[in-house]
């Protein structure tokens, strides 16, 4: 038997003929039909109908609450993210996480039925701590919910004391947990809610005297790359920090032939003395506004949200930091900022004036439109569908701060079939969003460069990080290649197809 | 802060004792707000003296999310400073209103409503703990006290003796506990009797007795607690009662539920219900 490619394989003569078969059956509307919705979907006139659209989403750029809670909780030592509710929404934090880190990735699901639905879900939640404790030998469970148990009104916190009262797992066994409702918010919320969790039930009667370090908390920053170029930074600024969550490991693991169900994470001890630290950085606000919340009131110390994304934020993000900790800035990551500025000036002409659209989260879309400025890009469509009315504001607020802003809009809660109309009434040069906007480069021709989350169909790319300087010229690169590819493009068999960019 | 959860069958003045109640810790000086639990959002018209408030779930269904209320469209101030909301929920049939009070305890909690000046936070529960919506108020870290409206007669008890049930559930692993049964008078035969002994037998205790008197009737009809609208009248002194003892209260409990016969029984010997032989 001949294997044949799959790039190919529907192009062939067998399965073309099979197509044309299969349309007797399907009654398909005529091709010209066909064409005449299609150009119709590219008018101002199907673009306001669009926006007028209240009762169905399509493709939105968001996951659901327990994928950032099962994600937080991966990032920690020797922790089983816990899903009180059906299985198939575990299968899909899973594999939606296996795609794009093309890691192993486990998590329980308390494979709530029907019957549970009429019961109540205690029972699941017993067996499944109980079977997680005896076969998986966690040393922390972090318990997440579905929709399942949230609309039947499951009472985490009574079953869990239920399941170490009746013996069923250990009484010091430390078992936080979070309601991750999947219907309201995104990963971003499902993240804080569970980081705050677990810095609740860690930090329970851990407060002693300052020990001289700082926190960091990512945020849902998927970005592998970002967890070793902080701990570098770091460690170049002289500067112990406990990074919170740190799934560097867990999804990046080294391949040495044997598989570890727990390859990494913040170690408990750091993680429980970092309610003892001078100060807690985040690096998203998005995913953070809870628990940095809970870190002022539980701990008193300083927290900041400072996302070093492009120059003036990680300008600001070390001088914040020296000021906190009374380290200066060395001269090593002064020269880092000094090859990416100079990096820029090289590549300013190819991306000055060009125009970007970017969908994605809130933190890194703020990130990204402030480095296309730095670059004299214009962001103008800017679609943030878990974006709420503070991200606008803020967004708002650093369009206004720019020449290079005057043309952006923001559109919070729409989602890529609202961006597609902008791309065809208004189009612009580049589009930044993550693996799914390929389909609006298919339909647009917009080119797109893949920043985000999830990215399945382009490989490391969140092993290179995109924050601090060095993640800036990573950045950089990105988009200044992805116009020359376009220009080369363009220009394909004429005078201007250039060997000198 | 106390948190206080008030159950009890459909229609056996709830939502009145709770406002007068309320009304009477408010006029002695407490920081007091009430929480409505219940998709008809009837808790808190005595104390804003207007029809039903717009209800969280309402606000919600208007902006399209929960995410974009403010919490002053939800949370007002009635009679003597009283914070009032209402979860509110779906029309009749359809939805699912129990869900509908997790989501709005939890707006509420989030944006701050409960501050740190309130002395005691009161919740309006519909009817009888029959989902885990329904049970948000009495979750750990919310309400530890309950109180179960009654009155003599036989399904208002049934449903205290199966509210219990509930209670006990949540309080094996909890801490939530019964603080009494409040008998609200139907002036059935020997309804206080009855209802001390019930009580004695759900191992609390009755906690008053509140006679019934047209004046609530009247009051109500005025959209105004009896404490509001006739202060002088002796109803109002019976609801101030009420307050203090609440306030005052030491005796919580985990209720200990009587079997379906042990009721029956109960109902017999006190001669209100005859035995089946005899019936025959």
């Amino acid at each position: 038997m001949k294997i044949r490619d799959h790039s190919e394989l529907f192009k062939q003569q067998d399965y073309q003929e099979q197509f044309e078969r299969k349309k007797e059956f399907e009654n398909p509307w005529p091709a010209e039909k066909v064409k005449e919705i299609s150009d119709w979907t590219r008018t101002e006139e199907y673009k306001e109908l669009n926006f007028k659209r209240e009762n169905i989403k399509i493709n939105p750029a968001k996951a659901c609450q327990p994928l950032g809670a099962v994600f937080c909780a991966s990032g920690f030592e020797g922790t089983m993210p816990f899903v009180q509710g059906a299985q198939g929404c575990v299968a899909y934090f899973r594999s939606h996480l296996s795609r794009h880190f093309k890691e192993p990735f486990a998590a329980i699901s308390t494979s709530m039925t029907e019957d549970a639905a009429v019961f109540g879900g205690l029972n699941n939640m017993l067996e499944g701590l109980e079977n997680t404790h005896a076969l998986y030998k966690p040393k922390m469970i972090a318990v997440s919910t579905t929709c399942m148990a949230e609309v039947i009104g499951d009472d985490l916190n009574s079953y869990i004391k239920t399941a170490k009262e009746k013996g069923v797992v250990p009484q010091d066994l430390l078992i936080p947990f979070a309601n991750t409702p999947s219907f309201v918010g995104s990963h971003i919320v499902g993240y804080d809610n569970m980081m705050k969790g677990i810095l609740k039930a860690l930090w329970a009667g851990k407060k002693g005297e300052p020990n001289g370090k700082i926190n960091i908390i990512p945020g849902f920053d998927t970005y592998t790359g970002n967890y070793h170029e902080i701990k570098r930074l770091m460690s170049l600024m002289g500067i112990e920090a406990t990074v919170l969550a740190d799934v560097s490991d867990t999804f990046d693991s080294p391949n040495t032939g044997e598989y570890k169900l727990y390859p990494g994470g913040t170690p408990l001890h750091d993680a429980q003395d970092a309610v003892n630290a001078i100060g807690t950085v985040a690096l998203q606000k998005y995913s953070t506004v809870k628990t940095m919340d809970h870190i002022q009131k539980e701990s008193g110390q300083r927290t900041l949200t400072l996302s070093p994304i492009g120059i003036k934020n990680t300008d600001a993000f070390f001088a914040e930091l020296s000021k906190l900790t009374g380290k200066p800035v060395p001269a090593a990551i002064e020269a880092e900022r000094g090859r990416v500025v100079d990096a820029m000036v090289d590549s300013h002409p190819y991306v000055h004036g060009k125009r970007f659209a970017l969908v994605g989260d809130p933190d890194i879309l703020l990130g990204m439109m402030s480095l296309i400025m730095e670059m004299g890009g214009e962001p103008v469509h800017i679609v943030c569908t878990n974006g709420d009315k503070h991200f606008e504001a803020e967004a708002n607020e650093l369009l206004a701060s720019s020449p290079f802003g005057a043309n952006g809009k923001v559109y919070i809660g729409k989602d890529m079939w609202h961006l597609r109309s902008l791309l065809f009434t208004d189009p612009v040069d580049i589009l930044i969003g993550n693996s799914y906007a390929k389909f609006l480069t298919q339909d647009t021709g917009t080119p797109l460069v893949r920043i985000g989350f999830p990215l399945f169909d382009r490989h490391h790319l969140h092993r290179q990080p995109i924050i601090g300087y060095q993640g800036a010229l990573n950045l950089v690169t990105m988009l200044v290649n992805t116009t020359l590819d376009e220009l080369d493009r363009k220009t394909e068999g004429s005078a201007s197809f250039d060997v000198i960019r | 802060m106390r948190q206080i959860a008030i159950y009890g069958k459909g229609g056996i003045g709830k939502s009145t004792t709770t406002q007068n109640l309320v009304a009477a810790l408010a006029e002695a000086g407490h920081k007091c707000m009430i929480i409505g639990c219940d998709p008809k959002a009837d808790s808190t018209r005595l104390i804003l003296n207007r029809k039903a408030q717009n209800t969280v779930m309402d606000m919600a269904r208007e902006k399209g999310t929960v995410e974009d209320l403010e919490l002053d469209d939800v949370l007002l101030r009635g009679f003597k400073g009283i914070k009032c909301a209402e979860s509110g929920g779906p029309e009749p049939g359809v939805g699912c209103a129990g869900r509908g009070v997790i989501t709005a305890i939890n707006f509420l909690e989030e944006n701050g409503a409960y501050g740190d000046d309130t002395d005691f936070v009161f919740y309006d529960v519909l009817g009888d703990v029959v989902c885990g919506g329904f049970a948000m108020p009495i979750r750990e870290g919310k309400a530890k006290e309950i109180y179960i409206v009654t009155s003599g007669e036989m399904m208002a008890m049934y449903a205290a003796n199966n509210i219990s049930r509930g209670v006990l559930k949540y309080a094996q692993s909890g801490g939530v506990r019964l603080g009494g049964l409040i008998c609200n008078s139907r002036e059935t035969d020997k309804e206080f009797e009855l209802i001390s002994e019930l009580a004695a037998k759900l191992g609390t205790q009755m906690i008053h007795f509140v006679p019934r008197d047209n004046e609530v009737q009247r009051a109500e009809l005025r959209r105004k607690t009896v404490i509001e609208y006739a202060p002088e009248h002796k109803q109002a002194d019976e609801y101030r009662t009420l307050a203090k003892k609440i306030a005052d209260n030491k005796n919580f409990v985990v209720p200990t539920p009587i079997t379906m016969d042990e009721l029956e029984k109960l109902l017999m010997d006190y001669g209100i219900m005859e035995k089946e032989e005899a019936v025959a």
